[in-house]
């Protein structure tokens, strides 16, 4: 690797040296922040992925240091390696900042607008993109395409309407599993993410496609309806798992277990695959080595409530009844009592399904 | 410190205590009690700024923010799907819930396929600032004109989905009508 040269490019006038082959997208996130285009398909983790959202354009004032006419268009900057003395303009950019807002619009042309119901809404890249560069209206009159109904299996639930077409879990099923039967099926509008007649999904890392899909077209059906991400406290854990790595975040409340996610890091992409037996079947504390809370980032809906440190994280220690020789508080209203919301007795987290009606009559 | 010992006056109508003694007239009383009661008896022909108050009622301020509804649609389901805006919009912290999935032959009570199975106010908590009428998406919940009603116990002011629900209107369309106020917005 050591006599790879080494490519000098400036990106909205920071200049960083880069490993010749290094793309555009990847410099930008060596020196992070705002430089870093949005990506929506691409995928550091995933082999083949990006070159589809458009979201990551960039202009290219600068070809080279041996060529320095400008390129044509803007070009995606996920797909495109750096030259040696290349100037990239990304946020400085107006012509990158109004093609971006139309490639958000054209995203969400087909996406249905319910994020109240989604169960992606707080963790959404879609939601976070179209709040940066996105209209109010839209100016779309024709009707959005549906698809008819498919079932992926227990564990997964497809909502082909809120589908972008990234492919990311086209390639992570690729990838990961040695079987293919997760595919995008038609072409152009018709175009859909499905398993070949009606197949369910059920490698043992299929639960990853989960993580990496970037809007609420898979999520995870035993998570689903139980609780929004933002009441939701995530912690880093751990556990012996003999086949994946096990270090996993736990999205807590209180000391339920609503749901098991990989860690994500700052780009939202899965530092470590984990297995499905982790993902979906350990929703005890017990299950779990908790090693802290998982650091969120503030502009995040998801650091709602929470607090630096440790703060929040253990339950405090009652010193009532120690200093009056054992006796119990005597509380004037328990809120349990009158409450009907967060019954003891009824354990959502533990349902293998989103809750029905029935749940709620015991 | 700065402070001089002579404190400055705060208007120019302050007076210094007369301390002369009373005259003649002032020591009669009778004027003076005279005079005093012709200004008390002069207010009975006045208009009266109070009201006789459980029998009357004066109107609400169009922003009256009084106790909330969770509100119906025209065929009688309910709007809220649980997305939980109003609960993180509450400054408070007065509003929780629990989300469900709409069961096949369910679709004439719940709008959309998610739903709120429990949904609960805490009326001691709330400070009626407004937050989650403005942060709901759906319409499905609204600060009425009502006060929230006094009760000696704590537990009479948590206010679960059947206190909150406004009136179906298949069942009962004139109390769906009042409930909307005379102020219905035909908004999908």
């Amino acid at each position: 690797m050591s006599e790879q040269p080494l490519f000098k490019v400036t990106i909205d006038n920071i200049t960083i040296e880069v490993p010749a082959g290094t793309t555009i997208l990847n410099a930008a996130r060596k020196i992070g922040g705002e430089v870093a285009p949005p990506a929506m398909c691409y995928y550091s983790k995933l082999e083949g992925s990006g070159g589809k959202c458009r979201t990551c354009l960039v202009e290219v004032s600068k070809g080279s240091e041996k060529d320095p006419r400008p390129m044509p268009k803007l070009v995606a900057s996920c797909r495109t390696t750096v030259m040696d003395g290349m100037e990239v303009k990304n946020i400085t950019s107006e012509k990158v900042i109004d093609a971006r807002n139309g490639v958000v619009e054209f995203l969400l042309i087909n996406h249905p607008l319910d994020c109240p119901i989604c169960d992606q809404a707080g963790e959404c890249h879609l939601q976070d993109l179209s709040y940066n560069h996105g209209k109010e209206g839209t100016r779309y009159e024709f009707q959005r395409r549906t698809f008819k109904k498919h079932d992926i299996g227990p564990y997964i639930q497809l909502h082909m309407t809120r589908c972008i077409l990234c492919y990311r879990c086209v390639f992570t099923a690729d990838q990961l599993t040695k079987k293919r039967e997760h595919g995008v099926l038609d072409r152009g509008d018709h175009a859909e993410i499905a398993t070949f007649i009606e197949k369910s999904l059920d490698n043992d890392f299929i639960g990853n496609v989960i993580d990496v899909c970037p809007v609420g077209a898979l999520t995870d059906k035993t998570f689903r309806f139980k609780n929004r991400v933002w009441f939701l406290k995530p912690m880093d854990a751990h556990r012996d798992c003999p086949t994946c790595s096990g270090k996993v975040t736990l999205w807590n409340r209180g000391d339920e277990v609503f749901r098991v996610t990989a860690r994500k890091d700052e780009w939202g992409e899965v530092e470590d695959w984990i297995c499905n037996t982790c993902r979906f079947e350990k929703k005890k504390t017990s299950d779990w080595i908790i090693e802290g809370p998982r650091m969120i980032d503030r502009h995040s809906v998801i650091s709602q409530g929470h607090y630096a440190g440790n703060i929040g994280t253990h339950k405090p220690t009652e010193t009532f009844e120690a200093i009056n020789d054992g006796r119990q508080p005597k509380l004037l209203m328990d809120i349990h009592n009158i409450s009907e919301v967060n019954k003891p007795e009824i354990t959502l987290s533990l349902l293998d399904r989103p809750a029905h009606s029935t749940d709620f009559t015991k | 410190m700065t402070n001089d010992n002579i404190m400055q006056a705060l208007t120019n109508r302050s007076k210094a205590v007369d301390r002369a003694p009373m005259t003649f007239m002032e020591r009669l009383y009778i004027p003076s009690i005279l005079k005093g009661m012709a200004i008390t008896f002069s207010h009975i022909f006045k208009k009266q700024p109070t009201i006789q108050y459980p029998e009357q009622k004066r109107e609400f301020s169009p922003v009256f923010r009084g106790l909330h509804v969770l509100n119906r649609d025209e065929e009688g389901r309910e709007r809220c799907t649980a997305c939980g805006l109003c609960a993180v919009a509450c400054p408070a912290e007065a509003i929780t819930m629990e989300a469900a999935e709409r069961l096949p032959g369910e679709e004439n009570k719940y709008r959309e396929e998610k739903y709120a199975a429990k949904y609960e106010i805490n009326m001691l908590r709330c400070i009626f600032c407004g937050l989650c009428e403005e942060a709901c998406p759906k319409d499905a919940i609204y600060l009425s004109e009502t006060f929230a009603p006094a009760n000696f116990a704590r537990k009479g002011f948590i206010y679960g989905k059947e206190d909150l629900l406004i009136p179906d209107p298949v069942t009962d369309a004139a109390g769906f009508e009042k409930a909307q106020g005379g102020r219905v917005r035909n908004k999908n």
